[in-house]
């Protein structure tokens, strides 16, 4: 008996597919192919935009890399993403890590509310969190001077945001202090799926809390770590809110702050005297998506494919 | 001897913990507090809660007389829970036929749509704005409820699938048997099982496509269509030196996640650790 085509699995799947294909992984892959393309500069007409578009290959790559007009705002904006994401690595991780460990400790009072107020901020709107730091750090408020006053360390402050090296460092700091929850709740349920006996068979051969935590815990959740940092990787190369609400799209001080999300809008829809280049903005795009694409590729194959993971 | 050095490790974790979790509430506080307060207090004491003294609304009647924000948290909500929607209903109906149906490319379909949860979909934007500029879509609500449903899916059947895959054979088999079609299989049996899993996946959806920022400001900047999070930023953008209209926003479009946390953060922390995110 010849069966009947399964129609149902084709309803089942294909709205999710349909949309899926058609908003997500063909503009993506539409973006790389408008890259390849020149623009008219008299002004972009988005409706019938193909007609005024002409073939140019990599030219644009080669004018985001060299041309001086280009690179160096390319340049910078790299520079400062990859600062930024290195500060979240040896910053964030190594937080949550601590206080994941902290609160997996046994009958430990008071975790519930610790995880669930530290976890807190990273459900606030990014935007909110910058025009907040905005206010905190300014020099009308003045509450880090008063919060420093407190320990005699008022000569420390200074109006770190308006600082060209410092005011990256702060915002990375504001970005590690809203996200920390994050890996914490990641490490702490990796750490909490170790079973029991593994833990016991350490205390018996004698091993103590932090030789348990570096030489028992830390190797099992290494994968987790591993997811972390490529999921911050990701999050990262395409942060935009945090210096568009505290810096606005100036990301000043001289660009100090600028990253990949920031350069890539003012590319796209033009700033100040610059008019808005959709071809140019869709090669900023394709190059992050390289970069990003580059980072997941290692950590799938030098990584993931290393690490060993341990069944339980 | 050993109880004693227990109890001297946990103050020193309270302690850590404590300061920690005070870091983090810190400037949470600062912003409600002060948002309830006079001009004067806020600067001249910022700590302070309000007393009956410094107590004043001034910065959110100031605010509200100025913008409708009634019409943003329509847009907001509108959006959010229209995305919802779709992403629970298409997402379970696609991890549904991947974890039950063996097809051929079954595996591959499932890579494919995992593909979505490491790639961000604002890199795409310059094709998204072309392709929504010519549906007639930009500055609509609808453009970004199919934008956020695209954005949301792949997290979402990646985690359904993981949860199907571990319904009971003979319960389905058992119904197959009583002569329910396979829909209805779907839409009786399985969804209501998927409760749970389905909490998880709404609040890992609704989160970030309440807080967003870069879609509003691309697809609907304008003609009253802004949500809550562009519409405060339009609105700080324009009235920066006014601090109590600006504590007053920046409250207005935080209370509603505040309050969403406050009644759903157990179940969303009992679904992260308990391994539905992996």
């Amino acid at each position: 008996m010849k069966k009947r085509f399964p129609y149902h699995i084709l309803v089942f799947l294909f709205p999710a597919c349909f949309i899926y294909t058609l908003f997500m992984i063909f503009p993506l892959f539409d973006t790389i192919r408008i890259s390849l393309f020149t623009q008219n500069l008299m002004g972009e007409n988005m409706d019938n935009s193909s007609n005024i578009r002409a073939f140019i290959g990599l030219r644009n790559y080669y004018d985001l890399f060299t041309n001086e007009n280009w690179s160096w705002h390319f340049w910078n904006a790299l520079k400062n993403n990859t600062y930024f994401f290195l500060l979240h690595v040896s910053i964030q991780t190594p937080i949550g890590l601590l206080i994941a460990a902290f609160l997996s400790s046994k009958d430990l009072k008071f975790k519930h509310t610790y995880r669930t107020l530290i976890f807190l901020p990273a459900m606030m709107s990014i935007v909110i969190v910058g025009y907040l730091f905005n206010l905190i750090l300014s020099n009308l408020w003045g509450i880090p001077q008063t919060i420093l006053g407190v320990v005699g360390l008022e000569h420390l402050y200074q109006p770190w945001l308006g600082l060209k090296g410092p005011a990256l460092i702060t915002i990375s700091l504001i970005s590690i202090w809203q996200f920390v929850g994050i890996p914490m709740m990641l490490f702490y349920a990796a750490l909490l799926n170790i079973p029991d006996e593994i833990l016991d068979a350490a205390k018996i051969d004698g091993s103590g809390p932090m030789t348990t935590f570096w030489f028992v815990k830390f190797p099992l959740i290494l994968p987790t770590v591993g997811l972390m940092v490529i999921l911050t990787y990701v999050g990262n190369y395409n942060a935009f809110d945090l210096i568009f609400a505290m810096k606005s799209l100036y990301a000043g001080p001289e660009y100090s702050t600028d990253l990949m999300g920031t350069f890539f809008y003012r590319t796209f829809f033009g700033f100040q005297m610059q008019l808005g280049n959709p071809t140019m903005g869709a090669t900023v795009a394709s190059t992050t998506f390289g970069i990003i694409l580059l980072g997941v590729l290692i950590y799938l194959f030098a990584f993931q494919q290393r690490v060993t993971r341990y069944q339980y | 001897m050993n109880n004693v050095k227990d109890k001297y490790n946990h103050l020193i974790m309270h302690i850590v913990l404590l300061s920690y979790t005070l870091i983090c509430i810190f400037p949470v506080y600062l912003l409600v507090n002060n948002s309830f307060k006079k001009r004067r207090a806020i600067f001249k004491e910022p700590l302070s809660l309000p007393t009956e003294e410094t107590f004043s609304l001034v910065g959110f009647t100031k605010m509200f007389s100025r913008v409708d924000f009634s019409i943003y948290f329509f847009n907001s909500t509108f959006v959010t829970l229209t995305t919802l929607f779709l992403v629970l209903l298409f997402g379970a109906m696609a991890a549904w036929a991947l974890s039950e149906y063996k097809f051929k490319g079954n595996t591959m379909l499932g890579l494919y749509l995992a593909f979505g949860i490491m790639l961000p979909i604002k890199l795409g934007t310059v094709s998204i704005l072309q392709l929504l500029s010519s549906m007639n879509l930009v500055n609509t609500l609808t453009g970004l409820v199919i934008v956020y449903t695209a954005q949301s899916l792949p997290l979402a059947i990646w985690i359904l699938t993981e949860f199907m895959k571990q319904v009971n054979q003979e319960l389905k088999e058992a119904a197959r048997c009583d002569g329910v079609n396979e829909y209805q299989l779907f839409f009786y049996i399985i969804l209501p099982l998927m409760r749970p899993p389905l909490a998880t996946v709404a609040v890992f959806t609704m989160v970030p496509v309440w807080n967003d920022l870069w879609w509003p400001l691309v697809l609907a900047p304008s003609g009253g269509k802004q949500t809550v999070i562009l519409g405060m930023q339009q609105y700080i953008g324009q009235y920066v030196t006014n601090w109590n209209a600006v504590f007053a926003s920046l409250s207005t479009a935080l209370i509603p996640i505040l309050i969403f946390y406050m009644i759903f953060s157990r179940q969303l922390i009992r679904s992260i650790t308990s391994g539905a995110v992996k």
